[in-house]
């Protein structure tokens, strides 16, 4: 099988599963007094100090949720409703129309039961927001309750300047949530330096365990809880801390981030080779999203294990299963809960027509990727594509 | 051979895609996404089809360990099947949405992607047979769908494959319930798809609006009352015609004239006829001789009746029927069978009713 997939999620690393394993073998619940308790608040704590200090965050910064859905959700409403109840003039939020539908139904959300209203930022074609998009959507800030846009994006690939645009937000008074799931393990990521006041990210994406994530949140930032309880996590998150899966994520994250400069070099020469032996197989395809050369803030400005491609006159969903039925495994973007491929909202958000939109594939490269991945693609793309395209006449 | 199951995530093609399998054919499951009604489903911009059918089908795909895949025609069958059915019912036609959605949906938009995709037919849990190219009866009487399956050509029916046409809807159920599909005990759908809660009136009156008209008597002439659209009626209906004549006799609808938006009842003797006049038919298999004794069946359930089948005016048929039927109404399918008691009914083909 030629797993093309990584930014749906990524197999978990060796060291994950032994470290997982052993607290699983415990008891222990972290917010008890005693001996057991106790043990497991250190295991918790070392891997929030962990975390912390691979993300240049602060250890008290770190609030450990569910997931990258539960972080967004949480930094969104949870930082509107604060900054609306200190003044309720703050009834706007600004976004991005690509985010990720964890950012972007948790504004739609808010605009429709919380008097919310919604301004979307302007892209750049390449995906990007830029400085001068997020200062013309902000104003003077006043009326403004957070603002979101993220680091990198999960179709396309494409990063923005997060600290640019966190100096935008503050030069008016707006704090700046980032969605860095993506960008966690690809990109370089500190989160005092970038100056944002959140910022989600997830473990099942850099090779941790699904249902662990963390928000960072910035000491004085206040948010308001989604979930109410026992507020073990800075009283903004309530919930037994998951210390098995809490233990996993850090150790993916230490190995995601320490190891990243080696594997981001080795992810892109492999992605450039896709790409190109891609455009040659298939002369009339379309890269999406920022050159693969591209260059932000200092740093790559496309993921090195994104590639994102349009082949004009084929469908998307075609596309997939016969290269699925090759055991090729990738992804078309998003579907609806019943199953059925959309257009990518993210294309569309870009300014693609919706036929592109509809025949486009995601191919995202990760730790076990190898050439023979990128061979086995190579092998089967031209008739996958010619077939598609008599299936989409 | 490269097979394509349909899945609605009922019972019937569970099986089929289950019989499939076991047939040693490399069986791709796909679950069609036809709901245009987006009321129904998950509301939002990306509702888009039912999602529970979506995954009761997917989990019989899981369970038989097959590629699972849900296809979008929710906007061919708008345009194909919706909009095709309340065009008909406005026209004072009356149309059968199930024949039209396998005609062209299930055995074009479906098989013409399926082959272009490298399949070799589409199975789906209709029950009927189809053994040698020919299509028949299925052994259970009582479930069987050949009649929706009548509009179905030659090149169509070599595309398409219906394991269940040998068995009884019984034994589908037993089959489902010993693999365990959670599926076993689903009820039957009786109801028009995109009509859910079953009330066609309402939603024709909900898509053309009231289109008021006068019910007329077909012996005096006399207008008898009122109704609110034309598309509330049925050749051949009995009840809710919505008036009262004195001599207390059951009165049915004789016909319908969209035009003047009139709808003409009479007693039981003017409601029988005994010739059919059809537009061009269509064959399942050679087109055969005529003039042709054979039985004809008129609705979905209905019974099959003897007629004389001889070339009509403009390429069309004249049904000369044994027994006077009530309740032909334009726009129905009239499908032709000649009878096999041994092997079943083979289907020979349909024709749509011009006129009684």
């Amino acid at each position: 099988m030629t797993y093309l997939d990584h930014a749906a999620t990524t197999p978990v690393l060796p060291e994950v599963l032994a470290a997982m394993t052993e607290q699983w073998g415990r008891v222990g619940n972290a917010s008890s007094l005693h001996a057991a308790g106790r043990a497991a608040r250190r295991e918790a704590e070392q891997s929030r100090e962990r975390l912390a200090e691979v993300l240049g965050a602060r250890p008290s910064e770190v609030l450990f949720t569910g997931g990258g859905t539960e972080s967004d959700n949480l930094a969104v409403k949870g930082l509107f409703w604060a900054r609306r109840e200190a003044d309720s003039r703050r009834r706007r939020l600004v976004v991005s129309p690509a985010e990720h539908h964890a950012v972007l139904d948790s504004a739609e959300w808010l605009a429709k039961h919380e008097g919310a209203e919604v301004t979307w930022l302007r892209l750049e074609p390449t995906g990007r927001i830029t400085p001068d998009a997020l200062a013309e959507a902000l104003g003077d800030g006043s009326d403004v309750a957070v603002a979101s846009v993220m680091w990198a994006n999960n179709e396309i690939g494409t990063v923005s300047d997060v600290a640019a645009l966190a100096e935008v937000a503050h030069a008016v008074g707006v704090p700046l949530h980032t969605d860095a799931v993506q960008a966690v393990g690809q990109v370089p990521v500190d989160f005092a330096a970038s100056g944002v006041d959140a910022l989600t990210m997830t473990g099942h994406k850099l090779g941790g365990p699904m249902g662990a994530g963390a928000l960072l949140l910035r000491r004085e930032a206040e948010c308001t809880p989604l979930l109410h309880g026992g507020g073990q996590e800075r009283d903004v998150r309530s919930g037994t801390l998951d210390v098995p899966a809490i233990v996993g994520l850090a150790v993916a994250a230490t190995t995601a981030v320490t190891s990243r400069p080696e594997r981001a070099a080795r992810l892109a020469a492999l992605r450039d080779r896709l790409v190109a032996g891609v455009l040659e197989q298939v002369p009339d395809a379309q890269l999406n999203g920022a050159p693969l050369d591209d260059v932000v803030a200092g740093g790559p400005g496309r993921l090195p294990g994104n590639a994102h491609l349009s082949f004009p006159g084929a469908e998307g969903d075609a596309l997939l299963m016969l290269l699925d039925a090759r055991g090729i495994e990738c992804s078309t973007g998003s579907a609806c809960s019943a199953g059925v491929a959309r257009p990518s909202h993210v294309l569309t958000a870009v300014g693609a027509e919706a036929a592109r939109a509809r025949s486009s594939l995601r191919f995202s490269l990760g730790t076990t990727s190898t050439d023979d991945d990128v061979d086995a693609l190579l092998a089967v793309i031209a008739p996958v594509v010619e077939r598609a395209r008599r299936a989409g006449r | 051979m490269r097979v394509l199951a349909a899945m609605s995530g009922g019972v019937d093609s569970a099986v089929a895609a289950a019989l499939a399998v076991d047939a040693g054919h490399d069986v791709t499951g796909v679950h069609l996404a036809l709901s245009p009604d987006r009321q129904t489903l998950r509301s939002g911009a990306r509702g888009c089809c039912s999602v529970e059918d979506a995954h009761d089908a997917r989990r019989v795909a899981d369970e038989l360990g097959i590629p699972f895949y849900v296809w979008d025609l929710a906007e061919r069958f708008t345009e194909d099947v919706v909009d095709d059915f309340v065009a008909e019912y406005a026209a004072g036609r009356t149309p059968n949405p199930c024949l039209r959605c396998n005609e062209r949906i299930k055995f074009t938009a479906v098989l013409d992607r399926a082959r272009a995709l490298g399949f070799d037919a589409v199975v789906t849990g209709h029950h009927a047979r189809l053994e040698g190219g020919r299509l028949r009866r299925s052994v259970d009487a009582a479930k069987d769908q050949s009649y929706v399956l009548g509009v179905l050509t030659a090149e169509q029916l070599a595309g398409a494959a219906f394991p269940l046409g040998s068995m009884t809807k019984e034994r589908v159920r037993a089959i489902a319930a010993e693999r365990g599909f959670a599926v076993a005990a689903k009820p039957d759908s009786h109801d028009i798809c995109f009509i859910p809660d079953g009330d066609t009136r309402g939603f024709l009156t909900r898509r053309l609006g009231a289109r008021p008209g006068p019910v007329v008597d077909a012996a005096t002439g006399a207008t008898l009352g009122t109704h609110e659209g034309t598309h509330g009626f049925t050749v051949g209906q009995r009840r809710g015609l919505g008036v009262a004549v004195g001599d207390q006799r059951p009165r049915y609808v004789l016909s319908i004239e969209p035009v003047t938006r009139t709808v003409t009842v009479g007693t039981a003797d003017l409601a029988g006829v005994d010739v059919v006049r059809t537009g061009r038919p269509t064959w399942t298999g050679p087109p055969p001789q005529l003039p042709l004794r054979a039985q004809v069946q008129l609705r979905a359930h209905g019974a099959p009746v003897g007629c004389q089948v001889t070339a009509g005016p403009g390429g069309g048929l004249v049904l000369a029927l044994e027994q006077p039927q009530r309740g032909v109404a334009p726009g129905q399918s009239a499908v032709l069978y000649a009878p096999d008691p041994v092997r079943g009914d083979l289907v020979l083909g349909q024709a749509a009713v011009a006129r009684p």
